[in-house]
């Protein structure tokens, strides 16, 4: 069943310069117990259309949608209040830098139990003890003297399954995991990575991996949404993605994986992400892409059907499957 | 932590040495001759100068004087003032609650109207109040304090009769003043209207005291707020689904407090040092005061020990607020 359900989605910030669209009208479907990716270079906007959907945007940023609901719930029409009582419960997030994502002040532990008693109104006693199972849970050794370190005392890795704990807290139907591992020792990363796993094998959530790291996303995801300048340009189980990309962008960087070159030189993808100011009038892509022609750059392609992977794109790659796999 | 506050004792030494050399120097760099002020307008025959000079020891070289007033002060005898021909150390013990009593309520008055206004204007930032705040404390903090101190005395003791003008309790009351803090001993008394007679009296000066820190501490910890309101465990806080009010007192705040225990830390050095102006406008019978009056009369004793006790406060309060850091602020927690 979709848990969460995006139609339309586009933020705006409003900068000194004029208005900057971050996500450009994002459809997206997250199910239950599903593992989905969200891929894309720096400046995609990546974590945008997620932040929005747990209300964490800043006030400069403007959302508009046809739709976001969770669980049945229309997020659009919610109250302030009410949604508070779903974020951090139900709709829980962690971020990319450990270390600055907990508040230096406080141990860790009390804003474990702080979480427990907001959400589910748990006594002191009970606060603790399911502190120390969730500790446990994510494997922290010696839960009952680590609840009581701060955040400096303890490793980005200890910080970063800190945050997972509080995270699951409250048993989330549906976890965002925003770049959880690029701030870790590649060491660490996989443990993060099965540790997530493990939690969603366990508990049965959702959960979005949000990353630039194919690798990542290879051993991790089982759909993967690629997002390129605040557009979702194509949609994939991981298998098909990776064996048969249809967007030349998705293709290129796949092309740019270290594991796939087949020369001395990594293949790169020339150029950067177009930012407020250079936005293309066609395809978004078509400054970059080899395959460009006279129309990407003047029309907006639309997005093909779901064999293709709703790519955007005028010239698909490996339209025909059995040549490609 | 028993070996940080032993080093930092071990540094008071040095400051210690220097304050009793500026002290000492200080005064007698002034021009005027404390024999000269004390004989008067009448003068003094030669004979009686030189007497006199002989039993203060000022005929006698000036290192010599400096040492016998080092060590005096080493046996902790802070000599004996010109004027009163009371102990110094009395002296400023029997004044000294007076200027602490009116410098914890004006600290008291700034931080507790202080905080939570800043709280409001970072978390509004640019909207009316923000502004408001900044333009008001901007205001308070380059205002002459005599002038404010006039102009609350013109509309509130003169127009309105609301306080009294001066002193720290009418005149109708007595009490003994077993602590010397007045707002203690009149409760304790047990007369009817004695404490709310001192707490009127209170009033004028605690405001007027109190507005420059107060001024300091709003610029100050808006910036700290506004700082802390980007950090990423603002954020975390957000995603935990916790009320506004939740993270900006409780999550942003305890964050943003160091600079505001700073500016507390900067500001009772010059509050314990008495504050000048406001207690010689309202006649408020503590160490300011105290202190310029001696100044005037080339009271040598009383403005060496006077200053020294003041630097031993302030550098035994800066030791104090250098420990609350780590209370506030685990990270700088001294192991």
């Amino acid at each position: 069943m979709t848990l969460l359900r995006l139609r339309n989605l586009s933020v705006e910030f409003a900068t000194a310069s004029g208005r900057f669209r971050a996500v450009d009208g994002i459809d997206q479907d997250v199910d239950e117990g599903e593992i989905l990716a969200i891929v894309g270079e720096s400046g995609s906007g990546k974590p945008v259309s997620m932040l929005a959907v747990m209300g964490l945007l800043p006030w400069t940023a403007t959302v508009t949608a046809d739709e976001i609901t969770f669980d049945g719930q229309d997020l659009l029409k919610m109250e302030a209040a009410a949604r508070r009582r779903l974020i951090g419960k139900d709709l829980a997030m962690i971020f990319q830098e450990p270390m600055s994502s907990l508040n230096p002040c406080f141990t860790v532990g009390w804003q474990i139990r702080e979480a427990l008693r907001i959400h589910l109104g748990m006594g002191r006693r009970e606060r603790q003890a399911r502190a120390v199972e969730l500790f446990e849970q994510v494997g922290i050794p010696d839960p009952v003297k680590r609840l009581s370190a701060f955040p400096h005392q303890l490793s980005g890795g200890m910080n970063q399954r800190v945050m997972i704990a509080m995270a699951i807290a409250c048993k989330p139907k549906l976890l965002i995991a925003d770049e959880p591992t690029t701030a870790l020792d590649v060491t660490i990363q996989a443990q993060i990575l099965d540790l997530l796993t493990a939690l969603r094998d366990e508990t049965g959530m959702g959960l979005v991996l949000i990353t630039h790291d194919m690798g990542v996303v290879a051993e991790t995801a089982e759909r993967v949404s690629v997002q390129y300048a605040g557009q979702k340009i194509e949609e994939q189980p991981v298998g098909p993605l990776f064996r048969t990309p249809h967007h030349p962008y998705t293709g290129a960087l796949l092309d740019a994986l270290p594991e796939r070159a087949t020369d001395r030189h990594l293949p790169t993808i020339p150029g950067v992400v177009p930012g407020q100011f250079d936005r293309p009038a066609g395809c978004l892509f078509s400054p970059r892409c080899k395959f460009a022609d006279a129309t990407c750059k003047a029309q907006v392609p639309p997005a093909l059907g779901p064999e293709l992977g709703r790519a955007r794109c005028f010239h698909p790659l490996n339209t025909d499957e059995r040549v490609a796999s | 932590m028993l070996n940080y506050v032993l080093a930092r004792l071990l540094t008071f030494i040095p400051t210690f040495i220097g304050v009793t050399l500026v002290s000492f120097s200080f005064i007698r760099a002034l021009p005027g001759d404390p024999i000269l002020v004390m004989a008067g307008e009448r003068g003094i025959s030669e004979e009686r100068y030189a007497e006199l000079a002989a039993q203060y020891g000022y005929d006698r070289p000036i290192l010599v004087q400096y040492w016998d007033y080092l060590t005096g002060v080493l046996h902790g005898d802070l000599g004996v003032s010109f004027v009163t021909k009371r102990p110094v150390w009395d002296e400023f013990f029997s004044l000294f609650p007076a200027t602490l009593e009116l410098s914890i309520c004006a600290m008291v008055f700034a931080v507790a109207l202080g905080l939570p206004a800043v709280v409001i204007a970072a978390v509004n930032r640019g909207k009316f109040f923000d502004r408001a705040l900044m333009s008001t404390a901007l205001v308070g903090y380059s205002m002459p304090i005599f002038w404010w101190a006039l102009l609350l005395i013109i509309v509130f003791s003169g127009n309105l009769q609301w306080t009294p003008v001066s002193g720290r309790i009418g005149l109708q009351y007595y009490f003994p003043d077993p602590t010397g803090f007045m707002l203690i001993d009149s409760l304790a008394s047990g007369q009817k209207g004695a404490f709310s007679s001192a707490v009127r009296h209170l009033i004028l000066p605690t405001i007027v005291l109190g507005t420059i820190p107060l001024a300091v501490i709003a610029r100050q910890t808006r910036s700290a707020m506004l700082e802390v309101l980007g950090e990423d465990y603002i954020r975390t806080a957000r995603a935990k689904g916790l009320a506004p009010a939740r993270i900006n007192g409780i999550h942003a705040l305890r964050n943003a407090l160091i600079p505001v225990v700073t500016v507390i830390e900067l500001s009772v050095g010059t509050l314990l040092a008495g504050a000048i102006l406001t207690e010689t406008i309202f006649s408020w019978p503590g160490i300011g005061k105290w202190m310029v009056d001696s100044i005037f009369r080339r009271d040598y004793p009383v403005v060496q020990g006077g200053l020294l006790l003041v630097a031993v406060l302030v550098m035994v309060v800066n030791l104090i607020v250098d420990m609350l850091y780590g209370l506030i602020n685990p990270k700088i927690r001294k192991r």
